[in-house]
């Protein structure tokens, strides 16, 4: 049995179902000037993530912020082979789903309870992109 | 559309419109007469799909999210080009590479062949593109989108390359966010408790209104002098900098709030965050926290797009004097402002100066600025905000004056007045 407080019911946005390990951002993350798309990592200099890569995790973040190149840098990461995994954010922007959508991973928005509260980076979550549920399966050691 | 009676391009447009608006939850599409995107900036990605199958290929891929191989039509509604990378103005002033101007270039004749107007500039509305109040637009551009609802009174979320793609094909956007009429009232009260009273002034207030509502919809009163286009330009910049900031309202300025009760639809004004000389101080302090060698090589002024008053103002200081021997002065500002700073004599006195007026981008667009600059100086928060993360180099933010000076004498002096 999964424990309540490792299930998240949110709605789906892109589909398709894949596991992968967590990266955690419990702040907003920019595109244009805030991530590198050839190197999948972030780089803004006061970022919770500066310097870390994101490609083939499953990112859960609040949602996006800044300029609106955000789903343009996104899908560069897509056509650069840096993309992340999955997405599963909170925060409904324009930048945010549209990016979800253009970068093509198995996305899950506006889930109960906030997944960046509950999910740790370094778990090992599932992204169910076809019904809009996240689940935590292994905690990181 | 989706069923492809209009072509390949228009079914895949409609495609992606559909799966953006379910996804944002919007209840259905609007119609849209005025879209402002971007096709024709190079970058690696773009280069790269360019060299397989032609901008066909990058448009279908980048702007509608479509890989298959596809004829490009005529953009169905008016679709502008917004800011893109450097042109030919800025050859061989930067490390910018050569082939990225001639493969913008190539871009140019291929997307105006398809009625795309290439205004090239972060400010569409100084150049010929000025939404009527409550027009539905389909805008990228953070800066150019906070000026259009929050000035202009029309109406755009913050959109991307592929929603303004498939917005030029269709005449469609989803109807969702700043588009309904009750999304645009105020959520936040601020107050200026200090004198707002030029265009350094507005930039500081802007910064701390964005950091302060994030993607809140900020209703701003107090000592609050006679804004002109350059400083709501600034402002609105700085909002969407430090935030997200997308409509914001000034009782008596901006068209849809004619009081502070009509600014929030009638709610409660929520209580009120004071901007006062702490606050003023301390966004002063953080915009110049990436500032540490007084030894300026690089001036950058113009962000967003500078006016023609804004050209006037530079050309008037430079007049007669001349540029320092290792600093660069640049003023960015749309080809069709760059035109009438030339008949008009500024393009010449800045020149005459040293400097130069270039179009089309900006260092934090293209990530170029003069070979060598270690130092820069800017009288725009967000050119401050951006470029020395992006270039990783230091940054000083002050007034007009203050930049010229440095100009002139290489060295920065600013200093937050009062």
């Amino acid at each position: 049995m999964t424990a309540p407080d490792e299930t998240f019911s949110g709605r789906p946005i892109v589909a398709g179902v894949v596991e992968g390990e967590a990266l955690v951002s419990t702040e907003t993350i920019s595109g244009f000037g805030g991530i590198d798309p050839s190197k999948g990592t972030v780089i803004e200099p006061r970022h919770e993530l500066f310097g870390v890569c994101f490609t083939d995790k499953v990112l859960v973040f609040p949602g996006a912020k800044g300029s609106s190149g955000w789903s343009g840098f996104f899908q560069s990461t897509r056509l650069m082979g840096t993309a992340p995994r999955a997405m599963v954010f909170n925060v409904m922007t324009t930048k945010a789903v549209l990016g979800a959508i253009v970068t093509r991973v198995p996305s899950v928005v506006e889930c109960t309870p906030d997944p960046v509260a509950a999910i740790r980076t370094g778990d090992w979550v599932r992204v169910d992109g076809d019904r809009g549920v996240v689940t935590i399966l292994r905690r990181a050691a | 559309m989706r069923d492809g009676a209009e072509g390949g391009a228009v079914a895949a447009a409609m495609d992606l419109l559909i799966r953006y608006g379910e996804a944002l939850g919007a209840e259905r599409l609007c119609e849209t007469r005025n879209v402002a995107g971007t096709m024709t900036q190079p970058s690696p990605a773009k280069a790269k799909l360019v060299e397989e199958g032609g901008w066909a290929k990058s448009f279908a891929v980048i702007n509608l999210d479509c890989d298959d191989d596809i004829e490009i039509p005529r953009m169905k509604v008016p679709t502008c080009q917004l800011q893109h990378g450097f042109g030919k103005d800025a050859s061989g002033l930067t490390s910018y590479p050569e082939q990225s101007i001639v493969l913008q270039g190539d871009a140019e004749s291929y997307f105006s062949e398809r009625g795309v107007n290439i205004l090239a500039t972060c400010t569409p509305y100084q150049v010929g593109n000025i939404p009527v109040r409550g027009e539905h637009c389909a805008w990228m551009e953070s800066s150019a989108v906070v000026y259009c609802n929050s000035v202009l009174g029309a109406r755009t979320n913050c959109e991307g390359g592929a929603s303004t793609g498939a917005a030029g094909l269709t005449g469609r956007i989803p109807y969702w966010g700043n588009h309904l009429p009750e999304n645009r009232f105020g959520t936040h009260h601020l107050a200026a408790g200090v004198p707002v009273d030029d265009f350094q002034e507005w930039g500081m207030l802007g910064y701390f209104v964005g950091d302060a509502v994030q993607e809140g919809r900020p209703v701003i009163t107090g000592e609050l002098v006679n804004p002109d286009l350059a400083d709501l330009k600034h402002f609105g910049a700085a909002t969407a900098t430090a935030g997200g900031v997308e409509i914001y309202h000034i009782p008596g300025v901006t068209p849809e709030a004619t009081s502070l009760e009509a600014a929030f639809g009638g709610a409660a004004v929520p209580e009120t965050l004071v901007y006062g000389e702490a606050e003023r101080r301390l966004v002063y302090e953080t915009l110049n926290d990436q500032g540490e060698s007084t030894d300026v090589d690089f001036i950058l002024l113009g962000c967003p797009h500078a006016s023609l008053d804004q050209l006037e103002r530079v050309a008037r200081r430079l007049e007669g004097r001349r540029i320092h021997s290792d600093t660069e002065l640049w003023v960015m500002t749309p080809a069709a402002i760059r035109t009438m700073a030339d008949r008009s004599g500024y393009t010449r006195a800045i020149e005459r100066a040293g400097g130069r007026v270039l179009t089309d981008s900006c260092p934090a667009m293209s990530k170029a600025a003069p070979d060598g600059t270690r130092v820069m100086a800017t009288d725009s928060a967000k050119q401050v905000h951006y470029l020395p993360a992006i270039l990783g180099i230091e940054g000083w933010f002050g007034t007009l004056d203050e930049c010229v000076d440095a100009a002139i004498t290489g060295t920065w002096r600013g200093e937050l007045s009062r």
